[in-house]
């Protein structure tokens, strides 16, 4: 075979200007897609680092639970129920709700995810939470996300000054006692940490029998799944018990399937998508035109169709692949622009790099196969 | 069935009562009328004929680019008539076809066009292919072209690069259509010089359609067809040389 003229590579180098355009179409194809997957990812993942910063082995939560933007609660009995089962070790419950927050500057008021924690338990894995616990352990205090946006207040920055600050939050008198860092996500542009008693102050309509999620952790050594399936089996169907990871996975399916986001995304990428289909589809389609005649030409020769076909598929994966590198080099120069800019967690993932390669290559193949229609129609008897 | 080794006498193109039809149903029109014709190896022959008159019809069903439909046809031994199209693409490859646009690759140099016609046999694939090809871009006389794209190459050296690529891996028929049709007096007559002279070394037969009078004196054999018939024998009598 190698001793073979490579038809596809000097019909493809042939004519720089032509390759050049496909390799900024497909490049461009490719960046797009990247942007597009690269924000939806960092998006979910923003949305599932609290989940994923929780101090636990498996979840017990209200099966009607999709998001923290709107928790559905269930009873704390459940969890207690729990604790007599071989392998569970200590249980712990959360709370969850959006309220006000007033900014204390300039007394607007705004959304916040309050996080409502027993203080005397480890609920984040997060050590400037569980330093201050103490802190919160007074009635109305707060730690507060120092990453939450800044129109909530300066709040870092006047703590750190001052050491103490007051504000409202649901139009009640609350102290901040701390900050920690989590980060801002589509639920939350910002977020505050009280414990339970003062959580159950803030939301007085809360019935105080009734948790939002609850955190189960193990004993040291033993087995999640079969402790997951076994808990599964022993309660009733009011409740959902899960992995951490799949807690997450609910999250992160809410935002892609029940919300439009998930659609705006994958539509950006399939506008990309479409866009290299075209661009290369064009590029065959030219290059086949042009070389009608030479292909017949080869088909008289003595060439089966066999052989063009694959030069045709060879063309689409050189440009595949000389389109593709370009494109992950500028969509890794995109992400780290997009990164300073939003403050959101992208980066390159390999799982994405070989995602879109594929898809560039299903792309550029696919376009071969619509441009193939033109090749049949060289016809050696019509070139005489 | 007759193999390629058949004696020199058997013919290399042997057509027997041929008829052929364009189109379906009640617009069905038919191009060739009765065709008989043999020709033996090392033979030169011109078909002429007007325009319409369906010698570039028959050029295409002896080169095995469209299939006969009614009576026989026999290329090298072998009956073409209904052939399979994987037959058929095994047939060409043992024709050279000349035609009259050159045809080559543009996105290929001299050298690079020769050697596609090589790379079709297997047992080239394992010699010089590139000292193949440039020998016989020498002996058409283009050796100092070889890496020429056709774009800057001549009419008349292209066609050369035509016949080079037609004859490098020698074959038993080369098949011509108007071959100088687009060239000025001096290339075409050079043209056919080089195809006679390199038929005649590689004993190959040649069937040539042409318009072109001034070619006619390299023929063995002028054949005439007019109307979808052939007329036979009309050489020296009606046709005025060039």
């Amino acid at each position: 075979m190698f001793r073979k003229t490579p038809l596809a590579w000097l019909q493809v180098t042939r004519e720089k200007t032509r390759l050049a355009v496909a390799i900024a179409g497909i490049a461009f194809a490719d960046i797009l897609i990247f942007v597009q997957l690269g924000f939806r990812d960092a998006l979910f993942d923003s949305a599932i680092k609290p989940h994923l910063s929780l101090h636990t082995d498996l979840v017990l939560i209200n099966p009607q639970f999709e998001t923290f933007a709107a928790v559905k609660s269930f009873k704390r009995d459940r969890l207690y129920q729990t604790q007599g089962f071989a392998g569970v070790e200590s249980v712990t419950s959360l709370h969850i709700d959006i309220g006000r927050w007033r900014n204390p500057t300039n007394r607007t008021t705004r959304g916040i995810l309050i996080f409502g924690i027993d203080p005397g338990s480890i609920t984040f894995n997060l050590p400037d939470v569980n330093q201050n616990l103490h802190q919160i352990q007074m009635f109305n205090h707060a730690l507060f996300d120092q990453s939450s946006r800044p129109e909530y207040g300066d709040i870092a920055l006047i703590f750190k000054k001052e050491s103490t600050l007051e504000t409202e939050l649901n139009k009640r008198n609350i102290q901040v006692s701390g900050v920690f860092t989590l980060g801002t996500s589509f639920t939350a542009d910002g977020n505050v940490i009280v414990s339970d008693s003062t959580f159950m102050n803030l939301f007085p309509e809360r019935k105080p029998d009734e948790i939002d999620v609850g955190l189960i952790n193990l004993k040291p050594g033993a087995d999640i799944k079969q402790v997951q399936s076994m808990l599964k089996a022993a309660l009733p169907d009011d409740v959902k018990v899960l992995t951490l990871a799949e807690f997450a996975e609910i999250e992160k399916a809410y935002w892609a399937n029940a919300t439009p986001i998930g659609f705006i995304f994958a539509f950006g990428a399939i506008i990309g998508f479409i866009v290299g289909l075209i661009i290369v589809y064009q590029i065959l389609y030219s290059d086949v035109s042009d070389h009608l005649a030479e292909y017949a030409t080869l088909k008289a020769m003595g060439y089966s169709d066999g052989y063009l076909v694959g030069v045709l598929i060879q063309e689409a994966l050189l440009l595949a692949i000389l389109g593709f590198m370009p494109g992950i080099i500028l969509a890794n120069g995109m992400y780290s622009l997009a990164q300073s800019a939003t403050l959101l967690p992208i980066a390159m993932t390999t799982d994405r790099a070989v995602f879109v390669l594929g898809l560039t290559i299903v792309m550029c193949t696919g376009s071969g196969a619509i441009a193939l229609r033109k090749l049949q129609s060289a016809d050696p008897a019509d070139i005489f | 069935m007759q193999t390629l080794d058949s004696p020199a006498t058997e013919p290399v193109i042997s057509v027997k009562n041929l008829n052929h039809y364009f189109g379906k149903g009640s617009l069905k029109k038919q191009v060739l009328f009765d065709i008989n014709l043999d020709i033996n190896p090392g033979e030169i022959v011109i078909m002429t004929g007007p325009s319409g008159s369906g010698k570039t019809t028959l050029l295409t069903m002896l080169g095995g680019l469209r299939s006969a439909q009614d009576g026989s046809l026999k290329i090298l031994g072998q009956e073409i008539r209904s052939a399979s199209t994987n037959k058929l693409t095994k047939l060409r490859k043992q024709i050279g076809y000349i035609f009259q646009a050159h045809n080559l690759m543009t996105f290929l140099t001299a050298k690079q066009n020769v050697r596609m016609s090589l790379e079709l046999h297997k047992e080239m694939l394992n010699q010089n292919m590139d000292a193949l090809s440039i020998a016989m871009l020498e002996a058409v006389g283009l050796g100092d072209r070889a890496n020429y794209y056709p774009e800057n190459l001549s009419g008349g050296q292209k066609q050369r690069v035509a016949i080079a690529r037609a004859l490098v891996s020698h074959p038993k028929i080369v098949l011509a259509d108007e071959p100088t049709a687009a060239l000025d007096k001096k290339s075409g007559r050079d043209v056919v010089e080089v195809m006679q002279r390199l038929a005649q070394e590689q004993g190959c037969t040649i069937l040539l359609v042409t318009h072109d009078n001034r070619i006619l004196d390299i023929a063995d054999r002028i054949i005439y067809m007019e109307d979808g018939r052939l007329v036979t024998n009309l050489a020296d009598q009606t046709i005025p040389q060039g």
